[in-house]
């Protein structure tokens, strides 16, 4: 086995009954990634609820009360590879009230499958769906055209959905998106094409998840290593270590480079970058290391180390979009806490500028924001941040919102 | 420019660091669960990976259910040894001598009572954050768990009221009493786990690697003999080439046939075999179709 495959991570958004489940069941089936003990076993509970052929949703409801009410109720990774590539899916309930589990799964995804029905097209479903895509920044978004064996394999359908999602996503700022043709029941264009669709020319689902790039889905030109965790030994072998140890967000480094530490301001260069496996010479995100520095520095977690180029803003207040997450509503009386990076600080939110209706698109005024709200805020924070805009890098330009009496996350927010 | 030689591997190896450097920076009192199977064994090294040239800031935790393989306990202890950690041993003995635990009879499977002696262990070094080795591939309801796990003050799992996790922004938060645990390779697969072990030369318990054993057929599997597992009238004791793809309570974990004697060996079978890993050889996670859900939300991992 391969073991220089690359890691895809990918999410699948549908409305109730688009088939979704069964799609992510095929992709397992097809590409031989379900084992003989689970095929018995949803093969008997078919069976028990009088089902003719083995239902391959079932292959994804993981939980008691999922299995007994027939639903999905939270998010469920499932992991498979093929030759090419290994693949972790992010599998998100349809319903209406789950947009923060779509939020969630889709914050680490490189890819979304949309799904539609074929005979109903382009759903208020599909559009939430899309714009939580781009609202999360996922970098490529595949629009599924499903259960094209109900619609007579018809080319005019395919094209009519097409055309009305493009108007759409256009809408969005939404360019680069694939769109395939498919039938997860039948199984034609997932992993093999089938018969039905000779009409298309583009690459079966499972193609584009093989070969889609990703390599420049992180951000690659700009330093960004927020400190986790400084390592003194204090040891004889190590007696002046001092190695400060994190993950690259983005950008890479050398042995040599000139960095900047925020928020002090101060600069140094880089001395080694540590290693268990050795020193390298230079490191990537998203690797984890430890750097040593020239100079001796007073720097503790949550500090970042900056190239040079792009600086990222270091400011007491910004603005951003929010998205909450808890049964309590948004107090905007209250402090919270946010974690940003390696930092978590306290903050208030000063402003509440519109809400989104995720349906229309519209932005209406809002005083609360309840789950599943998506809106416009400011927000002052107690000491300041180290941030890049979320459409520059993800990694700093995210932060989750954490209220302190029950210690819940409540919010996710991207820096505008 | 971005890294082209990065691998599935590097990736998988970078995020569980990153977990782990969470957990020192952000937990007062951690601790690592291990046990001395294959899965923990990555975690000691994913663990120097982070830590190294430090000590790592943790002990090492083993709940012993004294149900174990002997080549499993040597190894625990001897890497626990190589790597100069502190290594605390809690047994399932002590719950019962105290009472908290009560068994039907001496070869009742013990794994359901680890939770006892976990939460017991929990209270008396008062632990906030557990680590623990499951990945997501095991088993439905751990593939639905979050990779930072919050547990009220019982130890138990509430599915329907998890914290939502975005990007690698990890809420560490409990009050008093409450503890998470915590699961570092939750991305990792069987798979992953085994190219792992060649590529870092890891040095597991014997019992992984076909080897000749005395079993017996029973319930459709093949069960160790053992001074625990006897047979029964009109069973046969029978010598077999097999290996072991977990290691547990030695009631209940049954061998594959296997003649793969290394890891690239084992991989190659991991690649083709049509059965998961706890299908084959956990007699405990078949009794239902949620036994696992049920026993993780009286505390379990």
């Amino acid at each position: 086995m391969n073991t220089t495959t690359q890691l895809l991570r990918f999410i699948t958004a549908g409305s109730v009954d688009d088939g979704k489940s069964t799609l992510i069941g095929r992709l397992l089936h097809d590409s031989k990634s379900i084992f003989e003990d689970q095929l018995s076993a949803i093969s008997k509970t078919s069976e028990k609820r009088g089902m003719a052929t083995v239902d391959l949703s079932l292959l994804t409801d993981g939980l008691q009360a999922e299995r007994e009410q027939g639903i999905t109720i939270d998010v469920a990774y499932r992991y498979f590879a093929t030759p090419k590539r290994k693949f972790i899916i992010g599998d998100t309930p349809g319903h209406e009230q789950y947009t923060r589990n779509m939020v969630t799964a889709a914050s680490t995804a490189n890819l979304v499958v949309i799904l539609v029905d074929a005979r109903k097209g382009v759903l208020v479903q599909t559009r939430r769906h899309t714009y939580l895509a781009s609202l999360v920044g996922i970098p490529h978004i595949v629009l599924a055209v499903n259960k094209m064996d109900m619609v007579d394999y018809s080319e005019d359908v395919f094209n009519a959905i097409c055309t009305e999602y493009r108007q759409f996503a256009a809408q969005l700022g939404l360019n680069n998106i694939t769109y395939i043709p498919l039938s997860a029941l039948v199984g034609d264009m997932l992993v093999d094409r089938g018969d039905n669709l000779n009409w298309y020319q583009g690459t079966t689902l499972m193609e584009l998840l093989e070969t889609v790039e990703i390599d420049h889905d992180l951000n690659t030109t700009d330093f960004r290593f927020p400190v986790q965790w400084v390592c003194r030994p204090q040891t004889e072998a190590f007696h002046d270590f001092r190695g400060f140890m994190g993950r690259i967000e983005s950008g890479e480094v050398a042995v040599g480079d000139e960095i900047t530490i925020q928020p002090s301001g101060r600069t140094t260069t880089v001395k080694e970058i540590v290693t268990y496996d050795g020193n390298l010479e230079r490191a990537y995100a998203p690797q984890s290391v430890a750097i040593t520095l020239a100079d001796e520095i007073d720097i503790s977690r949550g500090d970042m180390f900056v190239g040079k180029g792009n600086q990222p803003k270091v400011a007491k207040e910004f603005e951003a979009m929010l998205c909450w997450l808890s049964e309590s509503p948004l107090d905007l009386n209250r402090k919270y806490v946010i974690k940003h990076t390696t930092r978590s600080v306290k903050c208030v939110f000063t402003r509440l500028d519109y809400r989104v209706d995720v349906n229309t698109l519209e932005q209406h005024d809002a005083t609360t924001l309840n789950m599943n709200d998506i809106a416009r805020v400011a927000i002052k924070v107690q000491q300041p941040l180290v941030f890049d805009s979320y459409l520059l890098d993800h990694g700093t330009g995210s932060f989750i919102v954490i209220d302190e009496a029950t210690n819940n996350t409540v919010g996710a927010g991207m820096i505008a | 420019m971005s890294n082209r030689n990065f691998t599935h591997l590097d990736a998988l190896e970078s995020e569980s660091i990153h977990i782990m450097r969470e957990v020192a920076a952000e937990c007062k009192n951690p601790a690592l669960l291990f046990s001395g199977g294959k899965d923990s064994i990555v975690m000691l090294r994913l663990a120097e990976k982070a830590f190294r040239p430090a000590k790592f800031p943790f002990p090492l935790v083993h709940i012993d259910t004294e149900h174990n393989f002997p080549e499993v306990i040597a190894t625990r202890d001897k890497l626990a040894a190589d790597l100069g950690e502190r290594l605390i041993v809690r047994s399932l003995e002590d719950s019962i001598k105290k009472g908290t635990v009560v068994l039907k009879n001496e070869t009742q499977s013990r794994n359901v009572f680890q939770s006892v002696t976990l939460l017991e262990t929990i209270a008396e070094f008062g632990f906030d954050a557990c680590m623990g080795g499951a990945r997501r591939d095991e088993e439905k309801a751990r593939a639905k768990e979050r990779i930072f796990s919050f547990r009220d003050d019982f130890g138990q799992w509430d599915p329907k009221n998890q914290r939502p996790e975005l990007w690698d922004i990890y809420n560490t938060r409990v009050h008093a009493g409450e503890n998470i645990r915590v699961f570092p390779i939750s991305n990792w697969t069987e798979m992953d786990i085994w190219q792992y072990i060649e590529r870092e030369n890891l040095e597991i318990p014997s019992i992984y690697y076909a080897h000749e054993r005395e079993v017996i057929q029973r319930a459709g599997g093949i069960m160790p003999v053992s001074h625990l597992v006897q047979p029964q009238a009109g069973e046969t004791v029978i010598t077999k080439t097999v290996r072991f793809r977990t290691v547990g309570d030695i009631t209940c974990t049954c061998p594959v046939e296997s003649p793969a004697k290394n890891a690239a060996e084992i991989i190659i079978e991991t690649a083709t075999t049509r059965i998961t890993e706890r299908g084959a050889t956990r007699m405990d996670d078949q009794t239902s179709d949620a036994s696992m859900e049920l026993r993780k939300k009286e505390g379990y991992f």
